[in-house]
């Protein structure tokens, strides 16, 4: 209901609920104020939004008044703005800096409010507070003289981001916002996201290179290209004034009206972008070995072409590579030739390369980088729900009451949906931990089950059986909507909860405690992420998971569901494009012969029914050189394929390697052709997030040098290969063909998505989307329980190797670090890779903080500074991957595939450690 | 963690808000709040160690660093004052070396000023060490550091 009130003699009807403050803003009434900032609670403290309020005594805050019906509001008499003045006077006494040296200046809450109360002169006297500006932080500097403690970074740490690093200190004339002891950030909890240098009034917390942001020319509303949440960021570009100056990327902000973010951002989407933009190691120009010139166009000819640094490889021009390329890859049959392509690349891209491999390479040996993270994700809940995608959606997530997150430390990998976790256990939520270590969100948890790696079946079937034991299952959503009950009945039954704790080590009452909560407090969400699928059980992982949903009704309805959440920006819609050797766009078998027939009509050619070779196939293939070229866009797998050795010597075997990438990445270098690909600034398409939620790319700068996007590339290799359906002028015109060829994409187009972005499946023109899967019935239609039983990880510790190897993810970098190691902050953060290790073991091997070890496997070793935890449980120690010095993935093992989905085993590892 | 930290701890399970009491208790023990014992009261509670810093350096009772092995308190509350506390100060301040507030290098000394000890009687009052010594004189108060320092 609304209500009717009076601002300034003007009536406004409004919903109940908001304060004075927010109905004039809404109103474009203007108050000043400077401690009130949308999306934090009412603080009162600059008492400079003070307005009349008739029938309430003096002046209330209208930060902290809420609307009442019939009330008359004056916000700018002239007793208000006196009181106004002399506050703000006050206030400047602690603000002792002159504006024209400041690097706020211009863009300065505070100045804008002085302008308003038209402040002439100051008649109180400065205070010098003298204190020292800590330089030494990464990203932002922290000048608390112009600190005016209005407590905005202090809020939105606490109550936005649940974090706390910064709190008032001390009181009186020396308060001010610091770390416990006056520690450094990087020594405290502060995790960088920049939330607080985005909302200071003031220039006490500002980034360090905030001066070349000064009036950007344009800002550019775009996609942050770093994991599978999807935020929307705002690109602020510097246009090309001289020869001098290219166009830049100054700054990156998050967009508030981001409908996965809502205005906040990780440290590596705020500080990670512009350095690896605009890095000096980007490739501008098409690159070919020396030896491939001279066999191509002679050798007595290719001596003038100019090396490219002190590499073997020369600079050509794209006529040249391109001509090259597609005289040799003509050369190939459809079965010797292997395509890698990128869950980095648009959708539109994805899709143009899969339709390049299958219509003009006559291959579907094409696959990405899905294969190593969430391959047992889309092949396990396609046979139990009919869908490998996240049921639900990212917002729901902080309306769940129980969720139970397993194997993801999402804080991490992807830190705006930890932040939606923290906010649900804000809202009364019950959070579960399932990891083997001990994750930041432990923190906020109810309960946290501490497993062995690789035990995940046997703890999950226990929950399920203590589920059915004590009646917790949903029967009536069970009766309607599902089959195969009776065999998972079955299956149960041999299940001892002690011959369980045995197996995991997680305590008997923790799991019956767990099981009640899940199956009780309703509506629970299950969050899981690689924990899950990299193992050599991954698919049976995927089953329990599944299973346990269906089995309380925990699905198709909101805030619950079972949701993989995606590594990648785009690897759902590199998935969804067909990027996998098993499948059209939108998951349409290859090898069902009505589809292919469809796919053939409207290709215009003919197309191969056999599923092609997956991505760890493909390597072992080449290996014994029955895969003979190979074109890899935009992936690294020298550093993210298992058992790296063995990946770079079948890369070595082929006989033509293109690799299409940013930069001269270490697979890049074993290529014979390196075509520059451009960066996701500089291209327009689409990415389609973890919840299926497709969204615009825009273009913010010119490609640098002579790099172009990827789709270009491939729709002008396929042009010089003779092949038409490649006339794509835009990237919008890629969507269209996709939405006739997906019926999962069939709604949606370019200008549907400039208003709003969409979920798949949307099959009209219509359809606004789909925020819940299988609400009314499931993609396949029943859901279908599968019977799982616990079987070990291939490779068990031994006398030989005793400790169990798992892998995780870094905050500060990412993936391969192709292009968080190229951004100055995040090294400084995390300059190196760190093996952690429980102080028990370490005492055991004699070690200290800072040690280095060798860590050895059967098939290499490694050798890493020791840090010693106790968030790394006994027996367990634990590597990144983000290092190419520190190479993890040479330890594991290619041969320990899941057998379904052919996802490698990179989460269990035998190894054993020698001090060096 | 230590086990008497552990027993305090335990003794407020369950109830962060008694965050003072668990301060002085530690600060009674230890005479201040070392670093670790935030960070263990920050584990235990779940509460983050800018907050613990953030109330605990509110009050001026709390102290972050290792206090000196004596502690001299000079008063200036108003009787203390009238009667040339400040003087006492002064010299005091000139025999050690530090000014109000600071620590000698050896840590040996600690010199500070209170505002009343409630013994106006005995103004001006000095108090070392929790021992009241009434009706000073700087004279008197270098007697009494001299005899320290031995």
């Amino acid at each position: 209901m609304k209500i009717k009130l009076t601002i300034d003699d003007k009536i406004v009807e409004i919903e109940r609920g908001l304060t004075v403050l927010e109905t004039a803003k809404r109103n474009n009434i203007y108050i000043p104020s400077l401690c009130y900032y949308p999306g934090l609670k009412p603080y009162g403290a600059c008492r400079l939004c003070i307005v009349e309020i008739d029938n309430m005594k003096g002046c209330p805050t209208a930060c902290t008044t809420y609307i009442e019906d019939g009330m008359v509001v004056r916000t700018n008499t002239e007793q208000l703005q006196n009181l106004r003045r002399q506050v703000f006077e006050l206030i400047l006494t602690e603000h002792n800096k002159t504006c024209t040296t400041c690097d706020k200046n211009l863009r300065c809450e505070l100045q804008q409010i002085a302008a308003y109360l038209g402040i002439e002169k100051l008649t109180l006297p400065f205070i010098d507070k003298n204190l020292t500006v800590y330089e030494e932080e990464p990203f932002f500097n922290r000048d608390y003289n112009l600190c005016i403690l209005c407590g905005r970074c202090v809020r939105v740490c606490e109550e936005l981001r649940k974090n706390a690093a910064v709190d008032f200190m001390f009181r009186g004339i020396k308060s001010v916002p610091g770390t416990s002891f006056n520690k450094k950030l990087q020594d405290s909890n502060c995790e960088f996201c920049g939330a607080c240098v985005d909302i200071c009034p003031t220039g006490a917390l500002l980034e360090k290179d905030f001066k070349e942001s000064f009036q950007p020319d344009k800002v550019i509303t775009t996609l942050c290209p770093y994991c599978g949440v999807g935020c929307s960021i705002k690109l602020e570009v510097r246009s090309p004034k001289s020869e001098v100056r290219d166009e830049k990327i100054v700054r990156v902000i998050p967009d508030i009206d981001g409908p996965t973010n809502y205005g906040q951002l990780c440290v590596k989407g705020r500080f990670g972008i512009k350095e690896f933009v605009h890095h000096s190691e980007r490739l501008t120009r098409p690159l070919v070995k020396k030896d491939v010139v001279a066999q191509f166009i002679g050798l007595d000819k290719s001596s003038d072409y100019k090396s490219f640094k002190n590499t073997d490889f020369v600079f050509v021009n794209w006529n040249e590579a391109l001509s090259l390329i597609a005289e040799k890859f003509s050369k190939y049959k459809g079965s010797d030739i292997a395509v890698m392509s990128s869950a980095k690349c648009t959708n539109e891209e994805n899709y143009v390369i899969q339709k390049f491999s299958r219509a003009v390479l006559k291959t579907n040996n094409i696959d990405h980088c899905a294969r190593l993270c969430h391959a047992p994700t889309v092949v396990g809940l396609a046979k139990t729900l009919g869908s490998g995608a996240m049921t639900n959606s990212i917002s729901e997530i902080a309306f769940a009451k129980t969720i139970l997150s397993i194997g993801s430390n999402s804080t991490s990998t992807h830190p705006v949906i930890g932040l939606k976790i923290k906010q649900a256990v804000d809202n009364g939520a019950k959070l579960i931990i399932i990891n083997p270590k001990k994750i930041e969100l432990c923190k906020f948890a109810y309960l946290s089950l501490h497993h062995k790696p690789g035990t995940d079946v046997a703890l999950l079937n226990s929950i399920a059986k203590v589920i059915v034991d004590e009646n917790l299952q949903d029967a009536e959503f069970i009766r309607e909507r599902c089959e195969n009950y009776e065999e998972y009945l079955k299956s149960l039954k041999e299940i001892n909860l002690d011959e369980t704790e045995k197996i995991t080590g997680v305590k008997k009452d923790l799991i019956i405690e767990a099981a009640r909560i899940y199956a009780t407090e309703k509506p629970a969400t299950i969050l899981y992420g690689m924990g899950i699928t990299q193992h050599s059980h991954g698919t049976d992982n995927v089953f329990a998971v599944s299973n346990m949903a269906i089995l309380t009704g925990n699905i198709g309805k909101p805030s619950t569901g079972i949701n993989p959440l995606r590594g990648q920006n785009n690897v759902q819609g590199a998935c969804d494009m067909g990027a996998l050797p098993n499948v059209f766009p939108g998951y349409q078998s290859v090898t069902d012969e009505i589809i292919k027939q469809k796919f053939e009509k409207f290709y215009n050619t003919e197309l191969n029914s056999n599923p092609g070779l997956t991505l760890t196939e493909m390597f072992k293939k080449a290996y014994i050189r029955e895969i003979k070229a190979m074109y890899i866009i935009g992936e690294n797998p020298i550093l993210s394929e298992p058992c790296s050795k063995h990946s770079e010597c079948s890369l070595t075997e082929l006989e033509f390697l293109v690799v299409q990438d940013m930069f001269l990445t270490e697979t890049a270098k074993l290529a014979d052709i390196v075509l520059p690909a451009c960066s996701f600034a500089e291209k327009d398409g689409t990415y389609t997030n973890t919840e299926r939620r497709v969204q615009l790319l825009n273009k913010a700068i010119k490609p640098l040098g002579e790099s172009k996007s990827d789709w270009q590339i491939v729709c002008e290799l396929a042009k010089k290969m003779n092949q038409p359906g490649f006339e794509f002028q835009t990237p919008s015109e890629i969507m269209d063909e996709i939405a006739q060829v997906a019926p999962i994409y069939a709604g949606i187009s370019y200008k549907r998505l400039k208003e709003k972005t969409l979920k798949w499946p949307c099959p009209d023109d219509n359809h606004p989307g789909t925020d819940i899967l299988h609400k009314d019935r499931f993609s396949r239609g029943k859901g279908k329980f599968v019977p799982v039983s616990y079987t070990p990880s291939v490779e068990q510790p031994d006398t030989e190797f005793p400790f169990i190897l798992t892998t995780e993810r870094l905050l500060y970098h990412y993936h391969t670090g192709t292009l968080t190691r190229k951004v100055e902050g995040l090294n400084k953060l995390k300059p190196e890779e760190l093996l952690e290790i429980n102080p028990l073991d370490a005492e055991k091997l004699n070690l200290i903080d800072g040690n280095f070890v060798k860590v050895v496997s059967r098939r290499g070793d490694v050798r890493v500074r020791v840090h010693i935890t106790e968030n790394t449980p006994e027996g367990t120690i634990s590597l990144s991957f983000h290092f190419a010095e520190t190479k993890t993935n040479v330890l594991f093992s290619n041969t320990a595939l899941d057998p379904v989905s052919k996802i490698p085993e990179l989460k269990v590892c035998a190894v054993r450690l020698e001090k060096t | 963690m230590e086990q008497w930290l552990l027993e305090i701890l335990n003794t407020h399970k369950n109830n962060p808000d008694a965050l003072i009491p668990i301060l002085q208790k530690i600060q009674n023990k230890l005479g201040y709040i070392p670093e670790k014992a935030v960070g263990h009261i920050s584990n235990f509670f779940k509460i983050s160690a800018s907050k613990i810093f953030g109330v605990a350096s509110f009050y001026s009772q709390f102290r972050f660093t290792k206090p000196p092995k004596h502690s001299i308190k000079v008063c200036l509350g108003t009787a203390c004052y009238v009667r040339a506390g400040a003087e006492i100060l002064d010299s005091l301040e000139k025999e050690l070396g530090i000014t109000c507030g600071g620590i000698t290098p050896d840590k040996k000394f600690g010199l500070e000023s209170v505002s009343c000890f409630g013994c106006c009687a005995l103004s001006p009052v000095v108090v070392i060490d929790n021992k009241v010594y009434s009706r000073m004189t700087p004279q008197k108060a270098k007697k009494e550091i001299k005899k320290l320092r031995k």
